[in-house]
């Protein structure tokens, strides 16, 4: 499976089809709107703070202090606020999009009589779902940088470890950020994967993934629960503080990869065992 | 099962507990157009679902050209282009596009010839004008010309399309009629399934009969026309003694209308192909009035003249198409749309 695709593009054939997939969900409206809501936390948080006086250390969400100082630091500070709803409400729109939306649309049934491969298009959908994650994250990132430049000093910047680093090096940390809250999204995304393939109803799968996500983080806040907490792909979707030390601590970053590569690993082989051998009837 | 595009064998799907296909064996020749026909809800759709691998066979065995399904689907359906059940496409991308991305999904499609094999299939169904148009914005007619494109993407062997002319407007219709024959004239088979039967009659070599899940009837098609057997119309003023006549030599379904008496000839039972069972049959007809087993219609003509009837007007009927096939599936059917 892995090794055809590589010679059927060396002799000039083979479909391109993750290229067309990606081209597909990114000249969508929907996904471009979506990115624009996300692009549109930063900007609200940012004009907030410049219009409203500066708040004081440890007012508001995270880092929201260190706005006023470095610019490059809004978009993190968007991106956390985002995590527990904004994000998933994205993956879980793409994610759960994968498999029911083709469905719905009927699309579904001529890609496979193309033939696309039903493993094939599972794998192509599931990479295309992740490259969605890094957009989603980035955008706020990036679109943070964009709006902190334009209203806020950019400048050496304080970390949580009391260390001041230079904008090159605060840049890096919010990219890291970024790339943190990507790796994050990944286990949802292969859960949003595997309810697209129950239904052919797009809205339905999408509406579930991102219950799962709520669910899974209200889990996350019972004390009583904490023997469970370890194992819940949102577990350490907050713990991304460790990037903004310094020297980096890349425990939570390894744990989390950990944690969501097992996601990926048992939510794709359900996604493939379902899809596999299902009656497309849509 | 050589010389054959598709042949099942003892095709079954069962959705809980009820069999939308039951032991069907279909035989397409290569080269044939086959028109497969059934009322909605006969198993027209299903059948083809499960012959594409979309759907798996509860029981059978199936070949599609020349290989097993679904085992060889990968090698097997580069080579088929298919309509199934209406067109599907992404609105918010252009007709081209949307071919486009079809062609990717297809491993074996070159990507070099890509945009020319996709303006090729735009231009033979007369869309070449509105491939930059979004999907959005085709009329059904439409959608369903850029569905017969996108299975005419590449070199096809088999054609498999379901009701192709679904939301045409007369002159799409006599398009696709066009289109049909002249893939059948470069060789390609095709499997049309439809319930316009003027549609099927016109173009197809080879018709096959659904109902309720089974195939009741299959066979070259002008065995089905002439196989039929053949309707006789007596004008008379004498009805009720030629009434009396037709049904003595055997004739079915003798009834008077309008001053006129109508009956249908009988048949041997081994004229009509396929499996279907003859409900006209005849057993008890007195031999010495039918040594073959068969009353032509001049022996009605002399029978009536030898009693007597006086005869106006006298008219052979042959049994249409659509006469065999309600006859096969049962009244109730919507045939004429």
């Amino acid at each position: 499976m892995s090794a055809e695709p590589v010679t059927a593009v060396a002799q000039g054939r083979g479909g391109g089809l993750f290229r067309s997939e990606l081209a597909t969900l990114f000249r969508r409206w929907r996904t471009l709107a979506i990115l624009a809501v996300l692009a549109g936390v930063p900007v609200m948080l940012g004009a907030a703070v410049r219009i409203f006086s500066a708040p004081h250390p440890g007012e508001g969400p995270p880092l929201l202090d260190r706005v006023t100082q470095n610019g490059l630091f809004i978009g993190v500070t968007a991106l956390i606020v985002s995590i527990p709803l904004f994000v998933p409400l994205a993956i879980g729109v793409v994610a759960g999009d994968t498999v029911a939306g083709e469905a719905g649309l009927g699309t579904l049934r001529y890609l496979l009589l193309a033939p696309a491969g039903r493993t094939r298009l599972l794998l192509v959908k599931f990479g295309a779902a992740a490259v969605f994650c890094l957009a989603a994250s980035m955008t706020v990132i990036l679109a943070g940088a964009v709006v902190g430049a334009a209203l806020f000093p950019i400048g050496p910047v304080t970390l949580l470890s009391g260390d001041t680093v230079g904008v090159g090096e605060a840049a890096v940390r919010a990219l890291l950020v970024g790339l943190y809250v990507a790796v994050s999204m990944l286990g949802l995304s292969a859960i949003g994967l595997f309810v697209s393939t129950l239904t052919e109803i797009p809205v339905g799968a999408m509406a579930a993934t991102v219950t799962l996500a709520v669910t899974s983080q209200i889990l996350d806040g019972i004390p009583q629960l904490d023997r469970l907490h370890p194992w819940l792909f949102t577990h350490h979707w907050l713990s991304l503080g460790d990037l903004l030390r310094s020297p980096i601590s890349w425990d939570s970053f390894g744990s989390n990869a950990i944690l969501q590569a097992g996601y990926v690993a048992v939510f794709g082989a359900l996604a493939w065992a379902r899809f596999g051998g299902r009656d497309v009837l849509s | 099962m050589s010389d054959l595009v598709i042949a099942t064998r003892g095709l079954t799907k069962v959705f809980r507990r009820q069999a939308a296909v039951d032991g069907i064996d279909l035989a397409v020749p290569r080269g044939a157009v086959y028109g497969f026909l059934g009322p909605n809800g006969s198993g027209k759709t299903t059948t083809i679902r499960v012959l594409l691998g979309l759907a798996a066979a509860t029981a059978g065995q199936i070949e599609v050209l020349g290989r097993p399904m679904p085992r060889d689907l990968r090698v097997v359906l580069p080579r088929v282009g298919a309509l199934v059940e209406g067109p599907a496409f992404y609105p918010f991308l252009s007709g081209a596009d949307n071919l486009r991305r079809l062609d990717s999904a297809d491993r074996d499609a070159p990507r070099r010839t890509r945009d020319a094999r996709v303006a090729a299939a735009l231009d033979r169904v007369g869309l070449t004008n509105a491939a930059g148009k979004r999907v959005r914005a085709y009329s059904l007619g439409m959608k369903q010309r850029l569905g017969i494109a996108a299975a005419l993407l590449g070199p096809r062997e088999l054609l498999v399309l379901d009701e192709p002319t679904n939301g045409l407007d007369p002159q799409g219709t006599r398009e696709v009629r066009h289109l049909v024959r002249s893939l059948a004239a470069d060789g390609t088979t095709v499997f049309v399934s439809s319930h316009l039967l003027a549609e099927v009659e016109q173009i197809c070599t080879h018709v096959g009969v659904m109902s309720a899940g089974r195939l009741v009837a299959q066979g070259p098609l002008d065995e089905f026309g002439s196989s039929g057997p053949p309707l006789v119309q007596v004008r008379t003023p004498d009805t009720a003694r030629a009434a009396q006549v037709l049904r003595r030599l055997g004739l079915d379904t003798v009834s008077i209308r309008d001053g006129s008496v109508h009956g249908r000839l009988t048949a041997p039972a081994e004229a009509l192909p396929g499996n279907g069972s003859r409900p006209d049959a005849q057993p008890d007809r007195p031999p010495d009035e039918q040594p073959d087993g068969r009353v032509e219609p001049e022996d009605v003509v002399a029978a009536l003249v030898t009693e007597g009837v006086r005869v106006r007007g006298f008219a052979v009927e042959r049994e249409s198409l659509e006469d065999r096939f309600v006859a096969l599936t049962g009244e109730g059917f919507e045939v004429v749309r």
